[in-house]
C-alpha cells in the first residue's frame, strides 16, 4: 500500500486550471523530487496534499483514507502526520526554541523536558546547536530555512513537504541543506521536494515527476528523465 | 483670563499636594476604566478573532456595522445600559445600576465596538504564509487564531490602549449609569462636568489636567508599541 494516491487530481481558481489529471504515487521512505518551471503547480500540489487547500477533482489517498471532502477534525488528524517547508519561511515572533517546538506544543502530548530535549536534537541535526533562545526573526535566510526544516523534521512526520527549499538561498547555505536531506534517505519519511533544480533531483530523490503547465509529463527514475525544457 | 491663570495655578497646587479628593477621584476613574477595557479585551479580542478567521453571510456587513458603532454617542449606550440595568430591566435583579460595577459593565459595552474592530484589523494585518505555517505544522482553528492574536499582539494591544483611553474619557455612561455619587461612582469626567457647574474652577482644572496627561501617556504607550512594530517590521 503506498503512503499517498494521487489519482486524476485537478485545481482550479476560477477559470484558470492550475492543475490537470495529476496520478501520482509516493511510498513510505521514499524521496520523490517534483520538478517542474516556475508556475508549473508544484506548489499547489503540495498545498492540495497537505490539505491547506481542497481539489476541484480528483481524489488523495493518505494511507489508503481519501482526504479532500473530510470534516475539519479528521483532516487534522491526517494533517498532523505531515509537515510542510514553504519556499518562504516565515518565523513565529518567538525565539528558535518555541518556533522549531510550535507543531509540538500544538499537539501538547509532549512534557516540557522531553520537548526541550527533542528541539535540541532537531537543531542539532541542523547545525542550529545553541540557538534555541535566539530570536528567530533575526537570522539570515539560509538559518531560517533551516529553523523552518527543523521545526518540520522535529515532528518526525510520515510525510515531508518541501517547496523549493534552497531556491532563495546562497550555494553554500543549499548545500547544507541538501547534506540535511540526503540524511533522511534513511528514515521512514516520506518526502515530496518541489524543485526547479535537476540536479539537486539526481543528487537526492529516488523517482522524479515532472510537472509541466499543471500536468504531469513523466514519472520514472531520475537518469531516465529527460527534462522537456 | 487672569481667573484662569489663577485657577490653573491653584490647580497645579492640589495636584501637588495630593489632594485626597483628586487622588480618590482619579483613582477610581482608571479602575473603572482599566476595568472595563479588560472586561471588553477578554470579550473582544476572541470575537474579533472569530470574525476575522471565519467565513459567513453578512461578515462585510457586520464589520461595516462595528465601524460604525466606534463613534456611537455615550449617551445612547448609557441609556440602553440604563434600560437593562434599571430595577425594571432584564438585569435590574443584579442590582448595577450606580455602582461602579455597572460603569464597568456599561463602559465595556461602550468600547467593544472599537476594540472589536481594530482588533479585525490587526488580525487582517498577520499574514497569510503565518496562517498556513501554523495549519500545516498541526494546529487547530483555535491555535491558529491564538497564533495570529499573539502575532498582532501589539496592534491588539493598541486596541486596548485606545479603548481604555476611549472608557476613560467619556462621560454619558459614567454619569447615567454611576450617577456621579460621591465617594462611590464619581470619576474624572463627571466630576469635572459637576465641579464647573458649580464653578469650583480649581478641582475642575486640576482633574482635567490630569484627564489630559492620562490621555497623553497612553498615546506615548501606543507610540512606543508602534514604533517597536515598526523597528521590528
Amino acid at each position: 500500500m503506498a503512503l499517498l494516491e494521487i489519482s486524476s487530481l485537478g485545481k482550479s481558481y476560477g477559470k484558470a486550471e492550475v492543475l490537470k489529471g495529476i496520478d501520482l504515487t509516493v511510498e513510505r521512505g521514499e524521496i520523490l523530487g517534483l520538478i517542474g518551471p516556475t508556475g508549473s503547480g508544484k506548489t499547489t500540489l503540495l498545498r492540495l496534499v497537505n490539505l491547506l487547500d481542497e481539489p476541484s477533482t480528483g481524489s488523495i489517498l493518505f494511507e489508503d483514507r481519501e482526504v479532500s471532502g473530510r470534516p475539519e477534525r479528521e483532516k487534522l488528524s491526517m494533517r498532523r502526520k505531515m509537515a510542510m517547508v514553504f519556499q518562504k519561511p516565515v518565523m513565529f515572533k518567538a525565539s528558535v526554541e518555541e518556533n522549531v517546538s510550535f507543531g509540538l506544543r500544538m499537539r501538547g502530548r509532549v512534557d516540557a523536558k522531553e520537548m526541550r530535549g527533542q528541539t535540541k536534537e532537531a537543531l542539532a541535526a541542523m547545525g542550529l546547536s545553541g540557538y534555541e533562545s535566539r530570536d528567530a526573526n533575526t537570522l539570515s535566510g539560509g538559518e531560517m530555512q533551516r529553523i523552518a526544516l527543523a521545526r518540520a523534521w522535529v515532528l518526525q512526520p510520515e510525510l515531508l513537504l518541501l517547496d523549493e527549499p534552497t531556491a532563495n538561498l546562497d550555494p553554500g547555505s543549499a548545500a547544507s541543506i541538501d547534506r540535511l536531506l540526503h540524511s533522511l534517505a534513511d528514515s521512514r519519511t516520506a518526502v515530496i521536494l518541489a524543485t526547479h533544480n535537476m540536479q539537486q533531483c539526481r543528487k537526492l530523490a529516488d523517482r522524479v515527476a515532472v510537472l509541466q503547465a499543471g500536468r504531469l509529463v513523466a514519472v520514472g527514475k531520475s537518469e531516465e528523465i529527460t527534462l522537456p525544457w | 483670563m487672569e481667573e484662569i491663570y489663577s485657577g490653573l495655578l491653584r490647580a497645579l497646587d492640589l495636584i501637588a499636594a495630593r489632594d485626597p479628593q483628586v487622588v480618590e477621584i482619579t483613582l477610581r476613574a482608571i479602575f473603572i476604566s482599566l476595568s472595563s477595557a479588560f472586561l471588553a479585551g477578554i470579550i473582544c479580542i476572541p470575537l474579533g478573532g472569530i470574525i476575522e478567521f471565519r467565513q459567513f453571510w453578512g461578515k462585510r456587513a457586520l464589520i461595516n456595522l462595528i465601524q460604525t458603532f466606534y463613534s456611537l454617542p455615550t449617551v445612547t449606550v448609557g441609556l440602553l445600559v440604563f434600560l437593562l440595568i434599571s430595577h425594571s430591566g432584564p438585569l435590574g435583579g443584579l442590582n448595577l445600576l450606580f455602582s461602579p460595577t455597572g460603569m464597568i459593565f456599561g463602559q465595556a459595552i461602550l468600547v467593544s465596538p472599537i476594540m472589536i474592530g481594530l482588533t479585525i484589523t490587526a488580525l487582517a494585518g498577520v499574514s497569510t504564509p503565518i496562517r498556513d505555517t501554523a495549519k500545516s505544522l498541526g494546529a487547530t482553528e483555535m491555535q491558529i487564531i491564538i497564533t495570529v492574536i499573539k502575532e498582532a499582539r501589539v496592534a491588539v494591544m493598541a486596541a486596548v490602549l485606545l479603548g481604555f483611553g476611549r472608557a476613560l474619557s467619556e462621560v454619558g455612561v459614567a454619569m447615567m449609569i454611576g450617577g456621579n455619587i460621591r465617594g462611590y461612582t464619581r470619576v474624572l469626567t463627571t466630576a469635572i462636568a459637576l465641579e464647573t457647574s458649580m464653578g469650583n474652577l480649581e478641582l475642575s482644572m486640576a482633574l482635567g489636567i490630569i484627564l489630559i496627561f492620562i490621555s497623553l501617556a497612553i498615546n506615548l504607550l501606543l507610540n512606543r508599541f508602534q514604533g517597536r512594530k515598526e523597528w521590528r517590521s
